[in-house]
């Protein structure tokens, strides 16, 4: 057996069944190994009598015999989901200390499989921001060089995950808060379907956008990740979908109609967007994804030119409806019930005023502000209404290319990962790097991140698959047969060796 | 469609934020780059389109679920309570709201 | 629109009233989560983690609600919405958790319909422009903290039906009418328990004057009335002032105003600053509201007669004044018990005056109501109507017999036969039998006319009064027994 930390999900669940570890020391070593790596400033939170206690639960059932793909496997929760056993921040001093007294239906769901939550993971404040530079508790870094940012929101994940400080993380992805945190840190990551994953207990930032996803090393890793988070939640979300859970390990092992040993991906349609290979996309970037794409083909995919041709304007509707009905979310954050309360006011409205003030970081203060412009009266038809409209055409953009394809790939940013401080202070070129997952999120698709080769600096690159709604099915499975074919996703960094 | 000082105090104000003058300045020109930006969507010809507001509406009707109305709630009130500010009987405290 | 006649005016001025009325519906769980709705309890038992607007917490629809607000559009001929939007009103209140109630903006559950009612005789109408459901607020309570409020929120997501009508109402009794006519349809139909004392009828009245003729004058809304005593009070007033201002030369701000049952005045409240902008935009968290045409023929199907139809038909059927009708339906339980007495009885009219006679004093007395075990049945009271209607006891002697059936309390006893020996027994305990018998009765009136014989002679020559007198005596002489038209028919007869 490998070092516990070189296993991954899948091979370490094995491990613990085979009894070559166990659950506790599974959970012990990497606790340790968190500690080491504290500098990259991905953990937040820990609990390690709770920890423990899930770990030695687990053991028992499989010392009873039980064994199913997650039991006993350690992982950590992005600082987005309310646990009960660790505070939840959410990565603001708003929620510093903040005792949730319910779990999140996603991390329960991961518990009930065995799961073993390690702890909390650092994230860009109220999941805002694409370096995890925002948030309240220090910038997370990323560990193939730790001057560089590891991406966001969602960075925590992303790192602790690259530096194999954990086998996978839950992370969320609201505007590609999973996928370009994982191609910045070559890991692979996966935002389901809108409504696939149930969004209660994930400290909500834009409703009609938010979703869960698991981020790991690997596809077949994140297929039993999802397995075990993705389902109704008919109790608690109304915007969970109805649709009876899938079995994504499974799918990974289906063939294709008309799929060989040596062509897995036979009849694969891959629709390449023009606008996704511009001339906004870094050549360095570019080159490892068609490289990427080139293998592609050599597993039996054909690639196609389509177009999406309302993405930049996706960057526009984005900061419009993310920021209106995050704008709405966080007003519940006044003082009152839980979070911050400034220490001095004089009346009512200078506490909700100091309080918030104080306890939001500048990002979050910004995207509040734009939301409620955005809202107000006089102003709601131009702004938000008409960015609902084109949010609307986009989704129906995508719609027609999947009439020529059945997946559709491309960049995931346009560069790779930036030094830590280097967009601090230009919000309007943090959102421009969000141009290539902005407009999957508007239209609920499913996308991922799958880690494809290396750019500049000896940064990793991810190369991005959408696919058209509930076909996470097809994404998981294009990307295992890519890492059957690559060793992309094998790569670590160094510097976190045993 | 240029802000000015007195939109980041009135939106401010909405929002129950404060921002110190030179936070509104830096707030002003940050918008006012941003809603340059905005100004693209104009172009767009949207008439007769209708919002999309629930993203896989697109291609399924997405209609609000009903439960029945059981009452089974228990009560949770001490870890309800745990990270309030400031609580007194059971009620939360603020400073006093004036009619 | 009927025009306001003269009588209407005050000092001239029209007066222009809107309803919009909270009505709390009767659900077990609150409108988007499954915490208890009961009243009283201790502050924050009954405020789940969604109620309080806990992080991650998202809303979940009662289908109870839905059911109700179907109800009440049956009820009001409005038209329901197949597909109706949940919107977030947004502003900061420290009884308000989530910074937004979620409410219907754009497009409500409920569109149309209309109140019709009586004020004296005239029948009016009010026009509903909508009802839409929300959710109600916390409470703040001011007493027992100095320079604080503290916050319940027990109430908070307490489901509400906000109805909005048209601004028809030309009085403050007009608007009162209209109150009480609407607080009897949602009690009647079972959605809302009426109590106004906890807060599940509130009544926000705006009010505007204007010069007959000339556009409509700026409005007041006067917050939160929920008694109708200070409905009318708070009413009269506000026109009062408004008129003073314009006199005065003054021009009327719009403005949310509060009464005061202490001073009897209305005040402008103090938080409102710039209008407010609620930003409503559709609640990302809650699809549209999608309600099937079957479900409300279902619905439909399961609904009770509304009392306006209840009224009519009792009006027609046992051919009562439409002013008595209307009082026998005021509420489910008396028009019942009216219904099942005045069958029973077979003599309505007579049922009709005793409900709305006795029974109703009685309840008024012992402040009960009309289904409680202090309160004779409709059968009991039946059996006691048939024994006046048939002579055996005089109204007089039934009203003793009714304090009697009141004292034993409420019997239920197998049928009219065995009510009727019931009565039967009261009357032979008490000594109540009407005195029948013309030969006795034929001898006490001339025994009468004998010892008044100036009585006798009056009345001969012309003052009816006198005849009073000689009924007086003869009553007196027979111990109450005599049957009084009896003693008319022969005293008449003798005096010829």
């Amino acid at each position: 057996m490998n070092a516990i930390h070189e296993l991954g999900v899948l091979e370490l669940a094995a491990a613990i069944g085979a009894k070559q570890t166990s659950s506790v020391e599974a959970a012990q070593h990497l606790l340790a190994r968190a500690q080491q790596f504290a500098s990259l400033g991905a953990c937040l939170a820990f609990n390690e009598e709770a920890t423990l206690a899930q770990a030695r639960a687990a053991d028992a059932r499989i010392a009873a015999g039980e064994r199913t793909p997650l039991l006993g496997v350690p992982l950590a929760h992005k600082d987005i989901f309310v646990t009960k056993d660790f505070p939840t921040t959410a990565g603001s001093k708003m929620l510093a200390g903040y005792q949730s007294p319910f779990d999140a239906t996603v991390v329960q769901r991961l518990a009930a499989q065995g799961a073993v939550s390690l702890g909390k993971l650092n994230c860009d404040e109220f999941a805002m921001g694409s370096g995890n530079d925002n948030s309240a508790f220090g910038p997370v870094q990323n560990p193939w060089d730790v001057t560089r940012v590891p991406g966001g929101s969602s960075g925590g994940s992303a790192a602790a995950v690259a530096a194999r400080l954990m086998p996978a993380a839950t992370g969320t992805d609201t505007g590609g808060s999973i996928r370009q945190p994982a191609s910045f840190t070559g890991i692979t990551g996966i935002k389901p379907t809108y409504g696939r994953c149930s969004r209660y207990g994930m400290v909500a930032f834009a409703s009609s956008l938010d979703q869960a996803g698991p981020m790991a090393r690997n596809a077949a890793d994140c297929a039993a990740l999802l397995t075990a988070m993705a389902g109704p939640d008919i109790d608690r979300d109304s915007t969970s979908l109805d649709h009876p859970a899938e079995d994504y390990s499974a799918a990974i092992g289906r063939p294709r109609e008309g799929a060989t040993a040596a062509r897995p991906l036979n009849g694969l349609r891959i629709g390449l967007p023009a606008e996704f290979f511009g001339a906004g996309c870094s050549p360095d970037v570019l080159s490892a994804v068609r490289a990427a794409l080139a293998e592609y083909e050599k597993l039996g995919a054909t690639l196609v030119d389509i177009s999406l041709p309302r993405t930049e304007l996706s960057i526009p509707v984005y900061y419009i409806i993310a920021p209106a009905e995050a704008s709405s979310n966080l007003s519940r954050f006044d003082g009152v019930k839980f979070g911050h309360r400034a220490a001095k006011y004089v009346d009512l409205i200078d506490m909700y005023k100091k309080s918030r003030s104080e306890a939001f970081g500048p990002e979050v203060q910004r995207r509040i502000m734009i939301g409620t412009y955005v809202l107000s009266h006089g102003y709601y038809d131009a702004y938000y209404l008409k960015a609902q409209q084109i949010r609307r055409l986009i989704a129906q953009d995508f719609q027609s290319a999947f009439e020529r394809c059945d997946l559709i790939a491309g960049p995931v940013a346009p560069t790779v990962a930036w030094k830590i401080g280097e967009k601090s202070d230009d919000p309007m070129a943090n959102y421009l790097a969000d141009i290539y997952t902005l407009s999957t999120s508007l239209a609920g698709l499913p996308g991922m991140s799958v880690p494809a080769g290396f750019g500049a600096g000896g940064m990793p690159v991810g190369l991005q698959l959408v696919g058209n709604y509930f076909k996470e099915g097809e994404l998981l499975h294009a990307a295992h047969a890519f890492q059957q074919a690559t060793d992309w996703h094998s790569r670590s960094p160094s510097g976190f060796g045993s | 469609m240029s802000l000015t000082l007195s939109d980041i105090g009135r939106i401010a104000n909405l929002a129950r934020l404060e921002l110190t003058e030179p936070q509104s300045e830096r707030m002003l020109s940050q918008l006012n780059g941003f809603f340059d930006t905005v100004e693209q969507m104009n172009a767009v010809d949207t008439t007769g389109v209708e919002p999309l507001a629930h993203p896989t509406a697109v291609i399924d009707h997405v209609s609000l679920r009903l439960r029945p109305d059981v009452a089974s709630e228990p009560n949770n009130r001490e870890a309800n309570q745990k990270s309030a500010p400031a609580v007194e009987r059971g009620l939360f405290l603020v400073p006093k709201v004036i009619e | 629109m009927s025009n306001t006649s003269k009588s209407l005016l005050v000092q001239g001025y029209e007066v222009v009233i809107g309803f919009e009325t909270h009505a709390q519906l009767a659900t077990q769980s609150k409108i988007f989560s499954r915490a208890p709705t009961a009243f009283g309890a201790e502050p924050n038992t009954q405020a789940c983690a969604v109620d309080l607007a806990l992080p991650g917490t998202l809303p979940v629809m009662n289908q109870g609600a839905v059911e109700l607000a179907i109800r009440l559009g049956l009820a009001l001929g409005s038209h329901i919405a197949e597909q109706s939007v949940f919107a977030r009103k947004n502003y900061f209140y420290p009884d308000l958790p989530k910074g937004y109630q979620i409410s219907q903006f754009e497009i409500p559950v409920v569109q149309g319909g209309e109140v019709g009612f009586f004020l004296g005789d005239e029948k009016k109408t009010v026009r509903l422009v909508r009802a839409h459901l929300e959710e109600d607020a916390g409470k703040s309570l001011h007493e027992d903290f100095i320079g604080q409020s503290g916050i319940d929120l027990n109430r908070a997501g307490t489901p509400l039906l906000e109805i909005v009508t048209e601004p028809d109402m030309r009085s403050s009794a007009e608007a009162v009418a209209y109150a009480k006519e609407l607080h009897k349809i949602v009690t009647w139909i079972g959605i809302c328990d009426g109590n106004m004392q906890e807060g599940s009828f509130r009544c926000d009245a705006n009010v505007s004057v204007r010069k007959p003729g000339a556009p409509l004058g700026t409005r007041r809304e006067i917050k939160n009335l929920n008694s109708f005593k200070f409905m009318q009070q708070a009413i009269d007033y506000e026109i009062r002032w408004q008129i003073e201002e314009i006199e005065d030369g003054r021009a009327i701000q719009q403005a949310t105003v509060l009464f005061d049952p202490d001073t009897g005045e209305t005040r402008a409240m103090r938080t409102k600053e710039d209008a407010a902008d609620y930003r409503y935009f559709p609640d990302p968290d809650l699809p549209p509201l999608v309600i099937a045409r079957d479900w409300v023929e279902q619905v439909r199907a399961g609904m009770p007669e509304l009392p306006r139809q209840m009224a009519e038909r009792f009006a027609r059927e046992f051919e009562l004044s439409d002013y008595d009708a209307t009082t026998l339906t005021q509420t489910k339980g008396m028009a019942r018990y009216f219904e099942a007495a005045a069958l029973a009885s077979g003599k309505p009219k007579l049922a009709a005056n005793w409900v709305m006679g006795e029974v109703a004093a009685l309840l008024n007395k012992q402040q009960v109501s009309i289904d409680d075990v202090e309160v004779p049945g409709p059968m009991q009271l039946a059996a006691l109507i048939r024994r006046v209607s048939d002579g055996t006891i005089s109204n007089s002697g039934a009203k003793s017999a009714f304090q009697e059936l009141v004292a034993n309390q409420r019997k239920s006893l197998e049928d009219l036969a065995q009510y009727l020996a019931d009565v039967d027994a009261i009357i032979e305990a008490k000594g109540l039998k009407q005195m029948n018998d013309t030969g006795a009765l034929e001898k006490i009136i001339d025994e009468v006319m004998a010892a008044n014989a100036e009585n006798v002679a009056q009345f001969r020559a012309g003052k009816e009064k006198a005849f009073n007198a000689l009924v007086g005596q003869v009553m007196k002489a027979s111990k109450g027994k005599a049957n009084p038209q009896q003693v008319n028919d022969v005293l008449r007869q003798k005096l010829q």
